[in-house]
């Protein structure tokens, strides 16, 4: 188990025990985080689990893989921190992640 | 108006599979969708990407799921309503009177959903006050091209529209090409095709730029881009256009009545109803315990959903269980010859 804190666009804030392996996004569908709508299910093929990623917590995610970016551009409001929550698998490094979310998916 | 024994919301693989077996049975139904195409999220989302799971096909593409469907509907004669979205669906006595946007009416006892997240719209700018000059000053597609003629365009987006769209209008409008990077994933020739004509100063480039605002009095005159860094431009234009893909939204589903729990309806598992009776859930759309969103289980539930559909469209009659391999009503159906 790892912890990730996901803070809503109104500053509401959840840190939820997500098993490792799983990704964050679905660390937040199982634990009824709202804000992340995840509609294709994880197989980057929409853009609606977009996060912004924790500044000092971004350089130590695994780089996007080819596709994610394209995906990206989709994404309600997207920044340099921006990432498809389906293509973050949280592990023991990856405990205290901390993402936030954007004011909406769509 | 047009009357059917059923009327199936979404012509994604479910929708497909469900009208398959609705004809098998000896009942006859019409499909609406949104989308210009069929094949749904298979079509829209992942044309190329390959499918594992599909019983009896080691590997598929999307693409060639929807196209092996569509085969397999080729002996029916079944009509498709495309780029039309159902808006609303009204009780009346036995049968349910179902309108589009485009203004099709359908009356019939049955209407099954297998509408997958939603029906795909397309994405639109964030800031709140373009609303008010969608369709008129701003377009997320293009009806008629003329009006752009002399005028300054301002294009947002990195894929092939925003491409062939800059390079389309740059003979006769003055362009501007706005993305959120400086990579775009267009084709390459396309790519290729955009810088030269950036250096021939036919379309002015500015990446790294999203739409920030817009201002105008009653008619767009100008635009406000910011930079990664928070510099900010504006840009006189009279057009704006978004080309930012498309997302699902449940849309006017929610307004007509269904038990709706986290954009899915509950349906049960006998017949895949929802609370409303002759109004039938299947696929992604549907939820129930247990449920896996598959498209295996949207077959399944479709053949149960098209059997009740039976009792409402044929009330008078009693339904009989058949194969395909011996049955010679099915046989007849399909348009082969038995011996």
């Amino acid at each position: 188990m790892s912890k990730v804190t996901y803070i809503e666009h109104n500053g509401k804030s959840h840190t939820i025990d997500v098993q490792n392996g799983l990704t964050v996004m679905e660390g937040a569908i199982q634990n009824n985080v709202p804000g992340i709508d995840a509609d294709c299910g994880g197989s980057m093929a929409c853009a609606t689990c977009h996060v912004y990623v924790k500044e000092e917590w971004f350089n130590k995610i695994p780089k996007k893989e080819d596709g994610e970016e394209d995906m990206l551009d989709m994404a309600f409001e997207p920044n340099k921190f921006s990432r498809l929550s389906c293509q973050i698998i949280v592990n023991e490094e990856l405990d205290g992640l901390i993402v936030q979310l954007p004011s909406k998916q769509a | 108006m047009i009357k059917t024994d059923a009327l199936i919301i979404g012509a994604g693989p479910t929708g497909l599979f469900t009208a398959h077996q609705l004809k098998l049975i000896g009942l006859n139904c019409e499909l609406v969708d949104n989308l210009d195409k069929i094949g749904g999220q298979c079509i829209e989302l992942y044309p190329d990407k390959p499918i594992y799971d599909i019983p009896a096909v080691p590997e598929c593409t999307g693409e060639e799921l929807t196209n092996n469907l569509v085969n397999q509907l080729k002996p029916f004669n079944i009509k498709f309503h495309l780029k039309e979205r159902v808006d609303e669906v009204k009780k009346i006595d036995q049968n349910w009177e179902v309108k589009t946007n485009k203004g099709t009416v359908f009356l019939t006892p049955n209407v099954i959903i297998a509408g997958g997240v939603g029906s795909f719209e397309p994405r639109k700018f964030s800031p709140k006050e373009c609303e008010k000059y969608e369709d008129k000053s701003i377009f997320y597609s293009i009806k008629d091209k003329s009006i752009f003629s002399g005028k300054t365009v301002s294009i947002f987006g990195g894929g092939d529209s925003a491409l062939d769209w800059a390079i389309e209008l740059s003979s006769k409008s003055n362009v501007n090409l706005i993305h959120r990077r400086e990579e775009f994933r267009g084709a390459q020739s396309t790519v290729d095709r955009v810088y030269e004509l950036e250096k021939s100063g036919k379309i002015n480039l500015f990446t790294k730029y999203q739409l920030k605002g817009v201002r105008g009095n009653g008619k767009l005159e100008s635009i406000d881009i910011q930079h990664d860094n928070k510099e900010l431009k504006t840009l006189n234009t009279d057009y704006v256009l978004g080309f930012f893909g498309l997302i699902m939204q449940l849309g006017p589903i929610a307004n007509w009545g269904l038990n709706i729990n986290k954009k899915t309806i509950t349906v049960d598992t006998e017949k895949f109803e929802t609370n409303q009776k002759g109004i039938y859930a299947v696929g992604d759309i549907c939820s129930y315990p247990g449920k896996l969103k598959l498209i295996l289980s949207g077959f399944h539930e479709g053949a149960l959903a098209a059997r009740a559909c039976f009792k409402l469209a044929r009330p008078n009659e009693k339904y009989r269980f058949e194969f395909t391999t011996s049955s010679k009503s099915i046989k007849d159906r399909l348009g082969i010859k038995s011996d």
